[in-house]
Protein backbone atom coordinates (compact mmCIF):
# COMPACT_ATOMS: atom_id res chain seq x y z
CA UNK A 1 0.00 0.00 0.00
CA UNK A 2 1.60 3.37 -0.97
CA UNK A 3 1.42 6.36 1.38
CA UNK A 4 -1.04 9.18 0.49
CA UNK A 5 -0.88 12.63 0.98
CA UNK A 6 -2.68 15.53 -0.21
CA UNK A 7 0.71 17.13 -2.03
CA UNK A 8 -0.02 20.42 -1.38
CA UNK A 9 -0.55 20.01 2.59
CA UNK A 10 2.60 19.62 4.62
CA UNK A 11 3.93 16.71 5.23
CA UNK A 12 4.32 16.63 9.08
CA UNK A 13 7.40 15.35 10.33
CA UNK A 14 6.18 14.12 13.78
CA UNK A 15 9.29 14.82 15.77
CA UNK A 16 8.45 16.60 19.24
CA UNK A 17 11.87 17.62 20.62
CA UNK A 18 15.50 18.90 19.77
CA UNK A 19 15.55 19.06 15.70
CA UNK A 20 17.90 16.68 14.67
CA UNK A 21 21.53 17.60 13.50
CA UNK A 22 21.88 19.30 9.95
CA UNK A 23 22.25 16.94 7.01
CA UNK A 24 26.18 18.02 6.21
CA UNK A 25 25.44 19.90 2.66
CA UNK A 26 27.65 18.85 -0.53
CA UNK A 27 30.22 21.24 -2.12
CA UNK A 28 30.47 24.13 0.69
CA UNK A 29 30.87 26.88 -2.31
CA UNK A 30 27.68 26.19 -4.22
CA UNK A 31 25.70 26.91 -1.53
CA UNK A 32 26.68 30.24 -1.11
CA UNK A 33 24.83 32.75 -2.78
CA UNK A 34 26.83 35.36 -4.68
CA UNK A 35 25.58 39.12 -3.72
CA UNK A 36 24.33 39.65 -7.66
CA UNK A 37 22.06 36.35 -7.44
CA UNK A 38 20.89 37.60 -3.86
CA UNK A 39 19.69 41.13 -5.12
CA UNK A 40 18.36 39.27 -8.34
CA UNK A 41 15.73 36.99 -6.59
CA UNK A 42 15.04 39.35 -4.13
CA UNK A 43 13.96 41.61 -7.18
CA UNK A 44 11.92 38.67 -8.14
CA UNK A 45 10.35 37.90 -4.60
CA UNK A 46 8.96 41.20 -3.97
CA UNK A 47 7.68 41.45 -7.12
CA UNK A 48 5.46 38.19 -6.91
CA UNK A 49 4.62 39.44 -3.47
CA UNK A 50 3.27 42.59 -5.29
CA UNK A 51 1.21 40.07 -7.40
CA UNK A 52 0.10 37.63 -4.46
CA UNK A 53 -0.41 40.21 -2.09
CA UNK A 54 -1.28 43.24 -3.49
CA UNK A 55 -5.19 42.71 -4.24
CA UNK A 56 -5.46 41.41 -1.08
CA UNK A 57 -4.23 45.03 0.27
CA UNK A 58 -6.09 46.91 -2.33
CA UNK A 59 -9.26 45.62 -1.24
CA UNK A 60 -8.42 46.28 2.59
CA UNK A 61 -7.40 49.81 1.97
CA UNK A 62 -11.11 50.34 -0.37
CA UNK A 63 -12.39 48.94 3.12
CA UNK A 64 -10.61 51.85 4.82
CA UNK A 65 -11.42 54.36 2.62
CA UNK A 66 -13.72 57.32 3.75
CA UNK A 67 -17.17 57.59 1.86
CA UNK A 68 -16.22 61.27 0.63
CA UNK A 69 -12.85 59.89 -0.68
CA UNK A 70 -12.83 59.02 -4.75
CA UNK A 71 -12.32 55.38 -4.86
CA UNK A 72 -12.62 55.43 -8.21
CA UNK A 73 -9.41 58.21 -8.77
CA UNK A 74 -7.21 57.18 -11.99
CA UNK A 75 -3.98 57.22 -9.75
CA UNK A 76 -4.68 54.50 -7.09
CA UNK A 77 -4.06 55.54 -3.41
CA UNK A 78 -2.74 52.11 -1.66
CA UNK A 79 -3.47 54.59 1.71
CA UNK A 80 -6.73 55.75 2.48
CA UNK A 81 -6.54 59.97 2.65
CA UNK A 82 -9.46 59.52 5.20
CA UNK A 83 -9.14 56.28 6.91
CA UNK A 84 -11.97 54.62 8.95
CA UNK A 85 -13.75 52.08 10.26
CA UNK A 86 -17.15 53.03 9.53
CA UNK A 87 -17.95 50.40 6.37
CA UNK A 88 -17.67 47.20 8.80
CA UNK A 89 -20.14 48.79 10.98
CA UNK A 90 -22.21 49.61 7.96
CA UNK A 91 -21.95 46.96 6.02
CA UNK A 92 -23.61 44.54 8.96
CA UNK A 93 -26.90 47.52 8.95
CA UNK A 94 -27.19 46.35 5.02
CA UNK A 95 -26.66 42.19 5.42
CA UNK A 96 -26.23 40.52 8.84
CA UNK A 97 -22.75 40.31 8.29
CA UNK A 98 -22.16 38.78 11.89
CA UNK A 99 -25.12 36.75 11.57
CA UNK A 100 -23.57 34.70 8.51
CA UNK A 101 -19.69 34.40 10.14
CA UNK A 102 -21.48 32.86 13.55
CA UNK A 103 -22.91 30.52 10.82
CA UNK A 104 -19.87 29.61 8.81
CA UNK A 105 -18.43 29.66 12.42
CA UNK A 106 -20.73 26.69 13.47
CA UNK A 107 -19.87 24.89 10.20
CA UNK A 108 -16.73 25.00 10.63
CA UNK A 109 -16.60 23.58 14.73
CA UNK A 110 -18.38 20.38 13.76
CA UNK A 111 -16.46 20.14 10.77
CA UNK A 112 -13.29 20.18 12.20
CA UNK A 113 -14.52 18.64 15.29
CA UNK A 114 -15.69 15.54 13.35
CA UNK A 115 -13.07 15.11 11.38
CA UNK A 116 -10.87 15.04 14.50
CA UNK A 117 -12.50 12.46 15.69
CA UNK A 118 -13.65 10.47 13.15
CA UNK A 119 -10.56 10.79 11.14
CA UNK A 120 -8.26 9.80 14.06
CA UNK A 121 -10.15 6.65 15.41
CA UNK A 122 -10.40 5.20 11.97
CA UNK A 123 -6.62 6.14 11.05
CA UNK A 124 -5.91 4.84 14.55
CA UNK A 125 -7.77 1.31 13.92
CA UNK A 126 -6.70 1.41 10.52
CA UNK A 127 -3.08 1.15 10.92
CA UNK A 128 -2.42 -0.36 14.40
CA UNK A 129 -5.25 -3.48 14.76
CA UNK A 130 -5.57 -6.35 12.75
CA UNK A 131 -8.83 -7.21 11.40
CA UNK A 132 -10.59 -8.98 9.01
CA UNK A 133 -11.39 -6.51 6.22
CA UNK A 134 -9.19 -4.15 7.01
CA UNK A 135 -7.52 -3.92 3.36
CA UNK A 136 -11.43 -3.74 1.78
CA UNK A 137 -12.05 -0.64 3.88
CA UNK A 138 -8.54 0.94 3.15
CA UNK A 139 -9.19 0.82 -0.67
CA UNK A 140 -12.86 2.47 0.48
CA UNK A 141 -11.44 5.43 1.55
CA UNK A 142 -8.77 5.28 -1.43
CA UNK A 143 -11.02 4.72 -4.43
CA UNK A 144 -13.44 7.49 -2.83
CA UNK A 145 -10.35 10.33 -3.58
CA UNK A 146 -10.45 9.58 -7.54
CA UNK A 147 -14.27 10.89 -7.74
CA UNK A 148 -14.72 14.88 -7.72
CA UNK A 149 -17.42 16.41 -5.24
CA UNK A 150 -19.02 18.22 -7.77
CA UNK A 151 -20.28 14.50 -9.60
CA UNK A 152 -22.16 14.06 -6.18
CA UNK A 153 -23.05 16.58 -4.97
CA UNK A 154 -26.81 16.67 -6.02
CA UNK A 155 -27.81 13.22 -4.66
CA UNK A 156 -25.64 14.46 -1.56
CA UNK A 157 -27.83 16.90 -1.53
CA UNK A 158 -31.03 14.39 -1.72
CA UNK A 159 -29.75 12.46 1.30
CA UNK A 160 -29.26 15.10 3.60
CA UNK A 161 -32.78 16.39 2.44
CA UNK A 162 -34.17 12.70 3.19
CA UNK A 163 -32.35 13.52 6.75
CA UNK A 164 -34.94 16.28 7.09
CA UNK A 165 -31.65 18.92 7.27
CA UNK A 166 -32.12 20.65 4.03
CA UNK A 167 -32.05 24.48 5.09
CA UNK A 168 -29.97 23.92 7.62
CA UNK A 169 -26.31 24.20 8.97
CA UNK A 170 -26.39 20.93 10.26
CA UNK A 171 -26.60 19.67 7.04
CA UNK A 172 -24.21 21.77 5.29
CA UNK A 173 -21.63 20.40 7.71
CA UNK A 174 -22.61 16.97 7.77
CA UNK A 175 -21.43 15.26 4.89
CA UNK A 176 -17.88 16.87 5.33
CA UNK A 177 -17.65 15.98 9.26
CA UNK A 178 -15.53 13.06 8.28
CA UNK A 179 -13.34 13.19 5.11
CA UNK A 180 -11.86 9.96 3.15
CA UNK A 181 -8.96 12.01 2.74
CA UNK A 182 -8.55 12.55 6.48
CA UNK A 183 -8.88 9.37 7.34
CA UNK A 184 -6.05 8.63 5.22
CA UNK A 185 -3.82 10.91 6.57
CA UNK A 186 -4.26 9.90 10.12
CA UNK A 187 -3.98 6.41 9.24
CA UNK A 188 -0.25 7.72 7.40
CA UNK A 189 0.63 9.39 10.59
CA UNK A 190 -0.13 6.35 13.49
CA UNK A 191 1.97 3.89 10.66
CA UNK A 192 4.94 6.12 10.99
CA UNK A 193 5.35 5.03 14.77
CA UNK A 194 7.48 2.70 15.65
CA UNK A 195 5.86 -1.25 16.25
CA UNK A 196 7.51 -1.68 19.21
CA UNK A 197 6.24 0.90 21.12
CA UNK A 198 2.82 -1.26 20.81
CA UNK A 199 4.49 -3.88 21.65
CA UNK A 200 5.47 -2.93 24.91
CA UNK A 201 2.27 -1.25 25.82
CA UNK A 202 0.42 -4.51 25.06
CA UNK A 203 3.34 -6.43 27.75
CA UNK A 204 2.32 -3.81 29.76
CA UNK A 205 -1.47 -4.82 30.05
CA UNK A 206 -2.90 -1.77 27.77
CA UNK A 207 -5.46 -2.47 25.67
CA UNK A 208 -6.59 -0.93 22.34
CA UNK A 209 -8.19 1.72 23.92
CA UNK A 210 -5.08 2.75 26.18
CA UNK A 211 -2.74 2.64 23.39
CA UNK A 212 -5.33 5.37 21.55
CA UNK A 213 -5.29 7.92 24.01
CA UNK A 214 -2.00 7.50 25.87
CA UNK A 215 0.78 6.75 23.09
CA UNK A 216 -1.08 7.08 19.67
CA UNK A 217 -2.72 10.32 19.82
CA UNK A 218 0.30 12.42 21.70
CA UNK A 219 2.29 11.28 18.99
CA UNK A 220 0.67 12.22 16.22
CA UNK A 221 -0.46 15.99 17.08
CA UNK A 222 1.37 17.56 14.34
CA UNK A 223 -1.12 15.53 11.62
CA UNK A 224 -4.17 16.57 13.72
CA UNK A 225 -3.45 20.00 13.67
CA UNK A 226 -2.82 19.89 10.00
CA UNK A 227 -6.40 18.04 9.55
CA UNK A 228 -8.01 20.92 11.64
CA UNK A 229 -6.55 23.67 10.14
CA UNK A 230 -7.51 22.42 6.49
CA UNK A 231 -10.67 21.41 8.14
CA UNK A 232 -11.58 24.43 9.19
CA UNK A 233 -10.26 26.80 5.83
CA UNK A 234 -12.34 24.16 3.81
CA UNK A 235 -15.57 24.77 5.92
CA UNK A 236 -15.21 28.16 6.00
CA UNK A 237 -14.06 29.00 2.56
CA UNK A 238 -16.79 27.07 0.80
CA UNK A 239 -19.39 28.14 -1.28
CA UNK A 240 -20.98 25.68 -3.93
CA UNK A 241 -21.95 23.23 -0.95
CA UNK A 242 -24.05 25.60 1.48
CA UNK A 243 -25.31 27.55 -1.36
CA UNK A 244 -26.98 24.21 -2.28
CA UNK A 245 -28.55 23.27 0.55
CA UNK A 246 -29.38 26.72 2.51
CA UNK A 247 -32.19 28.51 0.62
CA UNK A 248 -33.40 30.54 3.87
CA UNK A 249 -30.86 33.83 3.54
CA UNK A 250 -31.14 33.91 8.01
CA UNK A 251 -29.02 30.76 7.32
CA UNK A 252 -26.42 31.94 5.03
CA UNK A 253 -22.78 31.54 5.71
CA UNK A 254 -20.44 33.96 4.84
CA UNK A 255 -19.86 33.46 1.43
CA UNK A 256 -23.19 32.64 0.44
CA UNK A 257 -24.22 35.86 2.11
CA UNK A 258 -21.21 38.13 0.52
CA UNK A 259 -22.44 36.84 -3.25
CA UNK A 260 -25.68 38.08 -2.16
CA UNK A 261 -24.07 41.66 -0.76
CA UNK A 262 -22.22 42.07 -4.07
CA UNK A 263 -25.28 41.15 -6.21
CA UNK A 264 -28.51 42.22 -5.00
CA UNK A 265 -27.60 45.23 -2.38
CA UNK A 266 -24.82 47.45 -3.17
CA UNK A 267 -22.88 48.82 -5.32
CA UNK A 268 -20.47 50.70 -2.93
CA UNK A 269 -17.41 48.86 -3.44
CA UNK A 270 -16.28 50.44 0.30
CA UNK A 271 -19.17 47.86 1.81
CA UNK A 272 -18.25 44.69 -0.15
CA UNK A 273 -14.62 45.02 0.55
CA UNK A 274 -15.68 45.59 4.11
CA UNK A 275 -17.28 42.79 3.60
CA UNK A 276 -14.65 40.41 2.04
CA UNK A 277 -12.51 41.36 4.92
CA UNK A 278 -14.69 40.02 7.35
CA UNK A 279 -14.26 36.53 5.62
CA UNK A 280 -10.60 36.68 5.05
CA UNK A 281 -9.17 37.61 7.78
CA UNK A 282 -10.03 34.48 10.23
CA UNK A 283 -8.44 32.40 7.31
CA UNK A 284 -5.44 34.44 7.86
CA UNK A 285 -5.47 33.91 11.71
CA UNK A 286 -6.20 29.78 11.48
CA UNK A 287 -3.60 29.79 8.95
CA UNK A 288 -0.49 31.71 10.73
CA UNK A 289 0.63 28.78 13.12
CA UNK A 290 0.50 26.35 10.57
CA UNK A 291 3.66 28.13 8.81
CA UNK A 292 5.23 26.37 11.72
CA UNK A 293 4.32 22.96 10.43
CA UNK A 294 4.46 24.06 6.84
CA UNK A 295 7.88 23.43 4.86
CA UNK A 296 9.55 21.11 7.34
CA UNK A 297 8.95 17.82 5.23
CA UNK A 298 9.77 19.88 2.37
CA UNK A 299 13.24 21.22 3.30
CA UNK A 300 14.03 17.16 4.44
CA UNK A 301 13.92 16.93 0.82
CA UNK A 302 11.69 13.91 1.84
CA UNK A 303 8.42 13.61 -0.22
CA UNK A 304 6.00 10.07 0.33
CA UNK A 305 3.98 9.00 -2.90
CA UNK B 1 -2.00 -13.53 18.10
CA UNK B 2 -4.61 -10.25 18.83
CA UNK B 3 -4.41 -7.84 22.06
CA UNK B 4 -7.88 -6.44 21.08
CA UNK B 5 -11.50 -8.27 21.01
CA UNK B 6 -12.38 -8.70 17.35
CA UNK B 7 -15.21 -5.65 18.00
CA UNK B 8 -12.88 -3.36 19.08
CA UNK B 9 -11.25 -2.10 15.73
CA UNK B 10 -15.14 -1.76 13.82
CA UNK B 11 -16.46 0.45 16.15
CA UNK B 12 -13.35 2.75 15.83
CA UNK B 13 -13.62 2.35 11.85
CA UNK B 14 -17.69 2.24 11.54
CA UNK B 15 -18.21 6.15 12.32
CA UNK B 16 -16.26 7.05 9.23
CA UNK B 17 -16.60 3.84 7.13
CA UNK B 18 -20.76 5.00 7.81
CA UNK B 19 -20.18 8.58 6.31
CA UNK B 20 -17.98 7.12 3.61
CA UNK B 21 -21.20 4.93 2.69
CA UNK B 22 -23.92 7.59 3.15
CA UNK B 23 -22.21 10.50 2.02
CA UNK B 24 -19.76 8.93 -0.94
CA UNK B 25 -20.89 5.58 -2.01
CA UNK B 26 -24.57 5.83 -2.19
CA UNK B 27 -24.29 9.56 -3.91
CA UNK B 28 -22.49 8.09 -6.63
CA UNK B 29 -24.89 4.84 -7.37
CA UNK B 30 -27.68 7.19 -6.45
CA UNK B 31 -26.45 10.03 -9.16
CA UNK B 32 -27.33 7.29 -12.42
CA UNK B 33 -30.63 6.47 -10.38
CA UNK B 34 -31.34 10.05 -10.24
CA UNK B 35 -30.62 10.80 -13.75
CA UNK B 36 -33.22 8.26 -15.37
CA UNK B 37 -35.91 10.28 -13.17
CA UNK B 38 -37.83 13.76 -13.19
CA UNK B 39 -37.21 14.70 -9.59
CA UNK B 40 -37.31 18.06 -8.19
CA UNK B 41 -35.53 19.95 -5.05
CA UNK B 42 -38.65 19.78 -3.40
CA UNK B 43 -39.23 16.36 -3.61
CA UNK B 44 -41.08 13.87 -5.41
CA UNK B 45 -40.16 12.29 -9.20
CA UNK B 46 -40.81 9.38 -11.27
CA UNK B 47 -38.60 7.72 -13.91
CA UNK B 48 -38.53 9.39 -17.44
CA UNK B 49 -35.88 6.91 -18.85
CA UNK B 50 -33.20 8.23 -21.35
CA UNK B 51 -35.31 11.54 -21.31
CA UNK B 52 -32.21 13.74 -19.68
CA UNK B 53 -30.10 12.42 -21.58
CA UNK B 54 -31.58 12.94 -25.22
CA UNK B 55 -32.19 16.75 -23.65
CA UNK B 56 -28.66 16.98 -23.14
CA UNK B 57 -27.98 16.60 -26.86
CA UNK B 58 -30.23 19.41 -27.40
CA UNK B 59 -28.88 21.43 -24.66
CA UNK B 60 -27.09 24.89 -25.79
CA UNK B 61 -25.75 26.09 -22.64
CA UNK B 62 -24.31 22.58 -22.18
CA UNK B 63 -22.47 22.83 -25.62
CA UNK B 64 -21.33 26.21 -24.39
CA UNK B 65 -20.31 25.02 -20.80
CA UNK B 66 -18.75 22.26 -22.60
CA UNK B 67 -16.48 24.46 -24.78
CA UNK B 68 -15.48 26.81 -22.02
CA UNK B 69 -14.21 24.00 -19.86
CA UNK B 70 -12.07 23.36 -22.79
CA UNK B 71 -10.72 26.36 -23.33
CA UNK B 72 -10.76 27.04 -19.11
CA UNK B 73 -8.18 23.68 -19.43
CA UNK B 74 -5.95 24.02 -22.74
CA UNK B 75 -5.32 27.93 -20.79
CA UNK B 76 -4.59 26.91 -17.93
CA UNK B 77 -2.48 23.79 -18.38
CA UNK B 78 0.77 25.58 -19.60
CA UNK B 79 0.64 28.63 -17.19
CA UNK B 80 -0.01 26.41 -13.96
CA UNK B 81 2.26 23.91 -15.37
CA UNK B 82 5.79 26.42 -15.73
CA UNK B 83 5.10 29.24 -13.64
CA UNK B 84 4.63 27.70 -10.29
CA UNK B 85 7.96 25.85 -10.64
CA UNK B 86 9.35 28.78 -11.60
CA UNK B 87 8.34 30.27 -8.37
CA UNK B 88 9.20 26.47 -6.44
CA UNK B 89 12.62 27.33 -7.97
CA UNK B 90 12.65 30.81 -6.63
CA UNK B 91 11.86 30.29 -2.90
CA UNK B 92 13.64 27.06 -3.23
CA UNK B 93 17.13 28.64 -1.96
CA UNK B 94 17.00 29.41 1.98
CA UNK B 95 17.61 33.30 1.87
CA UNK B 96 16.44 35.10 5.10
CA UNK B 97 12.81 35.63 5.37
CA UNK B 98 12.25 32.75 2.62
CA UNK B 99 9.34 31.40 4.96
CA UNK B 100 7.62 34.64 4.92
CA UNK B 101 7.38 34.71 1.08
CA UNK B 102 6.59 30.91 0.97
CA UNK B 103 3.91 31.59 3.23
CA UNK B 104 2.63 34.85 1.61
CA UNK B 105 2.72 33.41 -2.37
CA UNK B 106 0.08 30.61 -0.43
CA UNK B 107 -1.96 32.97 0.63
CA UNK B 108 -4.26 33.10 -2.31
CA UNK B 109 -4.85 29.18 -1.93
CA UNK B 110 -6.37 29.32 1.69
CA UNK B 111 -8.52 32.48 0.89
CA UNK B 112 -12.24 31.40 -0.52
CA UNK B 113 -12.78 31.30 -3.96
CA UNK B 114 -15.91 33.92 -2.79
CA UNK B 115 -13.34 36.57 -1.62
CA UNK B 116 -10.88 36.52 -4.29
CA UNK B 117 -13.38 36.71 -7.12
CA UNK B 118 -15.29 39.56 -5.23
CA UNK B 119 -11.40 41.53 -5.01
CA UNK B 120 -11.00 40.72 -8.87
CA UNK B 121 -14.43 41.71 -9.64
CA UNK B 122 -13.35 45.63 -8.22
CA UNK B 123 -10.16 45.38 -9.60
CA UNK B 124 -11.83 44.39 -12.92
CA UNK B 125 -14.95 46.85 -12.48
CA UNK B 126 -15.60 49.65 -15.66
CA UNK B 127 -13.80 52.04 -12.67
CA UNK B 128 -11.59 49.88 -10.83
CA UNK B 129 -7.79 49.44 -10.76
CA UNK B 130 -6.80 48.11 -14.10
CA UNK B 131 -8.72 50.03 -16.55
CA UNK B 132 -8.57 53.18 -14.60
CA UNK B 133 -4.65 52.70 -14.59
CA UNK B 134 -4.71 51.82 -18.40
CA UNK B 135 -6.35 54.88 -19.39
CA UNK B 136 -3.99 56.86 -17.28
CA UNK B 137 -1.49 55.50 -19.43
CA UNK B 138 -2.88 55.84 -22.58
CA UNK B 139 -2.97 52.41 -23.47
CA UNK B 140 -7.19 52.39 -23.74
CA UNK B 141 -9.15 55.30 -24.71
CA UNK B 142 -12.55 53.47 -22.66
CA UNK B 143 -12.87 50.69 -19.73
CA UNK B 144 -12.45 47.58 -21.53
CA UNK B 145 -15.63 45.14 -20.77
CA UNK B 146 -13.38 42.58 -18.27
CA UNK B 147 -16.95 41.53 -16.49
CA UNK B 148 -19.21 41.62 -19.29
CA UNK B 149 -18.05 40.54 -22.62
CA UNK B 150 -18.43 37.04 -23.24
CA UNK B 151 -14.61 36.10 -23.89
CA UNK B 152 -13.03 38.98 -21.48
CA UNK B 153 -15.47 37.41 -18.76
CA UNK B 154 -13.89 33.87 -19.44
CA UNK B 155 -10.37 35.08 -19.83
CA UNK B 156 -10.55 37.14 -16.66
CA UNK B 157 -12.04 34.13 -14.78
CA UNK B 158 -9.46 31.81 -16.17
CA UNK B 159 -6.29 34.57 -15.03
CA UNK B 160 -7.99 34.38 -11.86
CA UNK B 161 -7.85 30.47 -11.48
CA UNK B 162 -4.68 30.70 -12.63
CA UNK B 163 -3.57 33.62 -9.81
CA UNK B 164 -5.10 31.61 -7.22
CA UNK B 165 -3.61 28.46 -8.13
CA UNK B 166 0.31 29.38 -8.29
CA UNK B 167 0.88 28.93 -4.72
CA UNK B 168 -0.66 25.07 -4.25
CA UNK B 169 1.16 23.99 -6.95
CA UNK B 170 4.69 25.66 -5.78
CA UNK B 171 4.46 23.44 -3.13
CA UNK B 172 3.90 20.68 -4.85
CA UNK B 173 7.12 20.91 -7.27
CA UNK B 174 9.31 22.67 -3.55
CA UNK B 175 8.60 19.45 -2.24
CA UNK B 176 9.44 17.65 -5.55
CA UNK B 177 12.79 19.86 -6.47
CA UNK B 178 14.01 18.03 -2.75
CA UNK B 179 14.36 15.02 -4.30
CA UNK B 180 16.35 16.68 -7.26
CA UNK B 181 19.98 15.51 -6.96
CA UNK B 182 22.09 18.37 -5.58
CA UNK B 183 25.12 16.58 -7.18
CA UNK B 184 23.67 16.91 -10.75
CA UNK B 185 23.48 20.76 -10.33
CA UNK B 186 26.88 20.76 -8.55
CA UNK B 187 28.62 18.54 -11.18
CA UNK B 188 26.85 20.96 -14.52
CA UNK B 189 27.61 23.74 -12.65
CA UNK B 190 31.33 23.01 -12.57
CA UNK B 191 31.09 21.90 -16.14
CA UNK B 192 29.99 25.51 -16.72
CA UNK B 193 26.18 25.22 -17.38
CA UNK B 194 24.09 28.24 -16.56
CA UNK B 195 21.27 28.62 -13.89
CA UNK B 196 19.37 28.09 -17.60
CA UNK B 197 20.78 25.38 -18.45
CA UNK B 198 20.89 23.55 -16.02
CA UNK B 199 17.03 24.45 -15.38
CA UNK B 200 15.62 23.13 -18.59
CA UNK B 201 17.97 19.74 -18.64
CA UNK B 202 18.38 18.89 -14.72
CA UNK B 203 15.54 20.45 -13.01
CA UNK B 204 12.40 19.90 -15.63
CA UNK B 205 13.44 16.34 -16.03
CA UNK B 206 13.89 15.82 -12.13
CA UNK B 207 10.42 16.55 -11.78
CA UNK B 208 8.89 15.17 -14.74
CA UNK B 209 6.30 12.63 -13.15
CA UNK B 210 5.37 15.87 -10.64
CA UNK B 211 4.89 17.61 -13.58
CA UNK B 212 2.32 15.17 -15.15
CA UNK B 213 0.97 14.77 -11.72
CA UNK B 214 -0.14 18.40 -11.80
CA UNK B 215 -1.48 18.30 -15.32
CA UNK B 216 -3.57 16.33 -13.98
CA UNK B 217 -4.89 18.34 -11.13
CA UNK B 218 -4.77 21.21 -13.19
CA UNK B 219 -6.82 19.86 -15.93
CA UNK B 220 -9.26 18.35 -13.32
CA UNK B 221 -9.89 21.55 -11.44
CA UNK B 222 -10.20 23.31 -14.54
CA UNK B 223 -13.37 20.80 -15.51
CA UNK B 224 -14.63 21.43 -11.90
CA UNK B 225 -14.54 25.49 -11.76
CA UNK B 226 -17.63 27.07 -10.42
CA UNK B 227 -16.84 29.92 -8.24
CA UNK B 228 -14.65 32.17 -10.14
CA UNK B 229 -16.84 32.13 -12.85
CA UNK B 230 -20.64 32.39 -11.04
CA UNK B 231 -18.51 35.31 -8.60
CA UNK B 232 -17.18 37.36 -11.84
CA UNK B 233 -20.44 37.02 -13.69
CA UNK B 234 -22.91 37.79 -11.07
CA UNK B 235 -24.21 35.05 -10.58
CA UNK B 236 -25.68 34.80 -14.83
CA UNK B 237 -23.13 32.75 -16.40
CA UNK B 238 -22.11 35.75 -18.70
CA UNK B 239 -24.06 37.53 -21.64
CA UNK B 240 -26.81 34.85 -22.76
CA UNK B 241 -25.59 32.45 -20.32
CA UNK B 242 -22.96 31.93 -22.32
CA UNK B 243 -20.00 31.86 -19.59
CA UNK B 244 -21.17 28.88 -17.84
CA UNK B 245 -18.99 25.98 -16.47
CA UNK B 246 -20.67 22.60 -16.46
CA UNK B 247 -21.03 23.10 -12.58
CA UNK B 248 -22.62 26.20 -12.71
CA UNK B 249 -25.60 24.42 -14.70
CA UNK B 250 -25.56 21.98 -11.88
CA UNK B 251 -26.27 23.85 -9.47
CA UNK B 252 -28.87 26.12 -11.86
CA UNK B 253 -30.90 23.19 -12.20
CA UNK B 254 -30.33 22.28 -8.69
CA UNK B 255 -32.99 25.29 -6.99
CA UNK B 256 -36.09 26.75 -7.34
CA UNK B 257 -39.51 25.64 -8.93
CA UNK B 258 -38.06 25.53 -12.12
CA UNK B 259 -34.77 23.18 -10.57
CA UNK B 260 -34.61 19.72 -11.93
CA UNK B 261 -32.43 17.20 -9.98
CA UNK B 262 -32.95 14.58 -12.44
CA UNK B 263 -31.76 16.81 -15.00
CA UNK B 264 -28.85 18.15 -12.46
CA UNK B 265 -27.72 14.31 -12.15
CA UNK B 266 -27.19 13.68 -15.92
CA UNK B 267 -24.92 16.91 -15.66
CA UNK B 268 -23.38 15.23 -13.09
CA UNK B 269 -22.41 12.24 -14.98
CA UNK B 270 -21.52 14.03 -18.50
CA UNK B 271 -19.26 15.69 -15.69
CA UNK B 272 -17.67 12.94 -14.63
CA UNK B 273 -16.63 11.51 -17.93
CA UNK B 274 -15.24 15.01 -18.68
CA UNK B 275 -13.06 14.93 -15.34
CA UNK B 276 -11.83 11.27 -16.45
CA UNK B 277 -10.38 11.97 -19.84
CA UNK B 278 -7.78 13.72 -18.55
CA UNK B 279 -6.98 11.57 -16.01
CA UNK B 280 -6.75 8.90 -18.80
CA UNK B 281 -4.99 10.58 -21.37
CA UNK B 282 -1.96 11.52 -18.42
CA UNK B 283 -1.63 8.06 -16.54
CA UNK B 284 -1.28 6.91 -20.76
CA UNK B 285 1.46 9.52 -21.17
CA UNK B 286 2.58 8.83 -17.81
CA UNK B 287 3.45 5.22 -18.96
CA UNK B 288 5.19 5.46 -21.75
CA UNK B 289 7.16 7.98 -19.92
CA UNK B 290 8.11 5.23 -17.83
CA UNK B 291 9.01 2.71 -20.50
CA UNK B 292 11.56 4.91 -22.71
Amino acid sequence: MTTVTDPARPAVVEAPGPAPARRRRGTFGFNTVSPREKVVRYVLLVFVLLITIGPFLWQLSTSLKGSGEDIYTRIPRLLPAQPTFAHYGEVADTIPVWDYARNSLVVAVLVVGGNIIGASLAGFALSRLQFRGRRLVLGLFLATLVLPGEVTIISQYVTVREFGLANTLFGVALPGMIGALNVLLMYNAFRALPLEVDQAAIVDGANAWQRLVYIGLPSVRGTISVVAIFAFIGAWDDFLWPLIVLTDPDKYTLTVGLQYLSGTFSNNPRLIAAGTMIAFIPIVIVFAPLQRFFFKGVEEGAVKG
Amino acid sequence: MRYHRWFTPWVLVVPALAWLLVFNLWPSINTVILSFTNARPIGGGTFVGLKNFEALLHDEQLRWALLNSVIYMVVCLPFLTVLPLLLAVLVEKKLPGITFFRTAFYTPVVASAVVVALIWQWILDDRGLVNGMAEKLGVISGPLPFLSDQWLLLLSAISLTIWKGLGYYMIIYLAALGNVGRDLHEAAAVDGAGPFRRFVHITVPGVRGTMILISILISVSALRVFSELFILSGGKGGPGGRDNSVVMLIQQYSQGFEGNLGYASALSIVLFFVTVVPMLVLARLNRRGAQV
